[in-house]
């Protein structure tokens, strides 16, 4: 074992501490038409992530875009038990920031290094909001 | 956050309970944006609902308007007597048109879930519009005007091509904002945010509300949440138009505010909608970028086209008329159907006008109050879809599965009267 440990420091947008597996896009995700809440699938055609789920997943994005529906959907998948456990994410919106507290997940911005270029899809992170603190552990393949 | 004494006694209780959570929401969500403050609205666009697809999955079956209020729109888990709004507040789509139910193939329950929110909104004060287009049915705002919308397209109009002033928001924030006449001065309410980040320079005709739509569509797959310039316009957009472009550009990324050199209001000039200074990125639009709009949008194989889709965002009276007369004579195709979109009220006045009588004399339909998309209603069967709208044609796949087609409004009614798709970009 030879875990790598990476430590990145934020802004706390909704206060909570939650761990778990990375999923990760370097894009933004749609929350009407974009996803499927029952189950947290992303389901917009062209995106590189289709047909993953991010249910009981850390999700790590570049943030929201399209319907102004995207904190209900969200919403939706959190009542329907297919929402993220935690959020981080690189652009601040009011689709996204309503989104997030509507999803009573730990969740965080404005970290000082990129997320999308340090954390990998699959790692396994930690997000304490509180602290405004994200441990990375790397996934050993 | 900063709140004055008035908004720290609604979050202490002094109005009753929805009143309080709603001003605790406001303030989670100023807090998540990291706002300073609250701005006072008059002017809501929200959705009251749980009738809409997945929403009414998660409410139980036999609970109260209360419950699903409380829980969808204040993020409350108990329920919560809510008080008549403070604000003027227009609804948004609903899940169905009452006068086609049986077409629409609306089920009973979510019939039921349309009259019992039909009846809250009356009881609490919230207009029954049932559009995504406030703006033509009587909701125009004033230059200015601190706004709480939610629908991704009416708040880029508004924004863009009246001036007045707000975000995207959600069905939680504009609940919310009705109860309190509250939203968080955050984004394009503060004057210093309204300015250009990206130009967009236009090397070609734009001209039709086809070429709108794409260039809206590409423009926002480019920039995503930025707020661009458009430069070198030969030709002012109308209401359609308009629409059109903001619509797409909201859909393709998360457009809120545009500019238009020359002719909308806060681009007396480039350097002027700049904020005087150099943008962050040149994108070019010409013939090439427009093809590439449309080749993205079009995925269907098949050119037997079984449904057509105009009306997204609602259609203006201007655009009834317009297929009113493109239909005038001929007969949709056996094989297809033909559904337009409009707000009730524009609908009132397509019967006075005959419009109506004679899109249903070719066999169409004039719908109002939901779309395919957020209703997900359709006719049975369909496949294959063709619609003038690019936001439609965007959220048509990945909602309901269709093939979709997108094209001018003339080749929508040409491929229903033939029951083939025969578009082009020409």
């Amino acid at each position: 074992m030879s875990d790598e440990t990476i430590v990145l420091h934020g802004r706390c947008v909704v206060e909570g501490v939650a761990e778990g597996e990375a999923f990760v896009t370097a894009q933004t995700i749609s929350g009407f038409g974009g996803i499927d809440p029952m189950t947290g699938t992303i389901t917009e055609r062209r995106h590189e992530r289709v047909g993953e789920s991010f249910a009981g997943k850390v999700l790590i994005f570049r943030g929201a875009k399209g319907s102004s529906g995207w904190a209900s959907n969200f919403q939706t998948a959190r009542l329907a038990g297919a929402g993220p456990i935690a959020v981080v994410f690189n652009e601040l919106t009011t689709k996204m920031a309503l989104g997030a507290v509507v999803m009573r997940v730990p969740a965080m911005t404005d970290l000082d290094q990129n997320p999308l270029e340090v954390i990998r899809h699959g790692d396994w992170v930690k997000v304490d909001a509180d602290r405004g603190v994200i441990e990375v552990t790397r996934r050993t393949s | 956050m900063q709140l004055t004494d008035h908004e720290q006694a609604m979050l202490d209780g002094a109005e009753g309970a929805a009143v309080q959570q709603a001003m605790s929401l406001l303030t989670r969500y100023g807090k998540a944006l990291g706002a300073e403050r609250l701005v006072e609205t008059n002017n809501v666009c929200g959705g009251s609902v749980g009738s809409l697809p997945n929403r009414r999955n998660v409410i139980s079956q036999d609970a109260s308007m209360e419950e699903i209020f409380s829980l969808l729109n204040l993020d409350s888990d108990r329920p919560l007597d809510i008080p008549p709004i403070k604000t003027m507040a227009y609804k948004l789509i609903e899940a169905g048109d009452p006068d086609f139910y049986d077409k629409q193939r609306v089920s009973e329950r979510t019939q039921r879930l349309i009259e019992k929110n039909a009846e809250f909104c009356g009881r609490i004060g919230i207009e029954r519009c049932n559009t995504c287009t406030p703006y033509q049915v009587g909701n125009i705002p004033t230059y200015g005007e601190h706004l709480a919308w939610m629908e991704s397209s009416a708040i880029v109009y508004a924004n863009s091509v009246i001036g007045a002033r707000g975000n995207v928001e959600g069905a939680q924030s504009t609940a919310a904002a009705m109860l309190t006449a509250r939203i968080p001065y955050w984004g394009y309410h503060i004057p210093e945010n309204r300015v250009a980040t990206h130009q967009i320079d236009v090397v070609c005709d734009v001209d039709t509300m086809m070429e709108w739509g794409l260039m809206g569509y590409y423009v926002g797959e480019a920039v995503q949440e930025s707020s661009p310039v458009v430069h070198g316009l030969k030709t002012q957009p109308d209401l359609k138009r308009a629409k059109h472009f903001g619509a797409a550009a909201a859909t393709s990324g998360g457009v809120e505010l545009y500019h238009l050199v020359g002719m909308t209001p806060e681009a007396p000039t480039l350097e002027a909608a700049l904020g005087h200074k150099a943008p962050q990125e040149t994108i070019r639009f010409g013939a090439d970028e427009m093809r590439t709009a449309y080749e993205r949008l079009n995925c269907a194989t098949s050119v037997d086209v079984d449904f057509i889709m105009l009306g997204c965002p609602h259609a203006s009276v201007e655009q009834v008329r317009i297929v009113a007369k493109l239909l005038e004579g001929k007969r949709v195709s056996e094989n297809t159907q033909l559904w337009m979109f409009t707000p009730k009220a524009l609908k009132a006045h397509a019967d006075r006008m005959g419009y109506t009588e004679t899109i249903e004399s070719a066999g169409a339909y004039l719908m109002s109050d939901t779309c395919p998309a957020l209703g997900r209603v359709f006719p049975e069967g369909a496949k294959v879809v063709a619609t003038d709208s690019c936001k439609q044609a965007h959220y048509l796949p990945a909602t309901l599965g269709l093939e979709t087609w997108f094209g001018s409004v003339e080749d929508c009614v040409q491929a229903a009267v033939s029951g083939r798709w025969g578009g082009t970009l020409k």
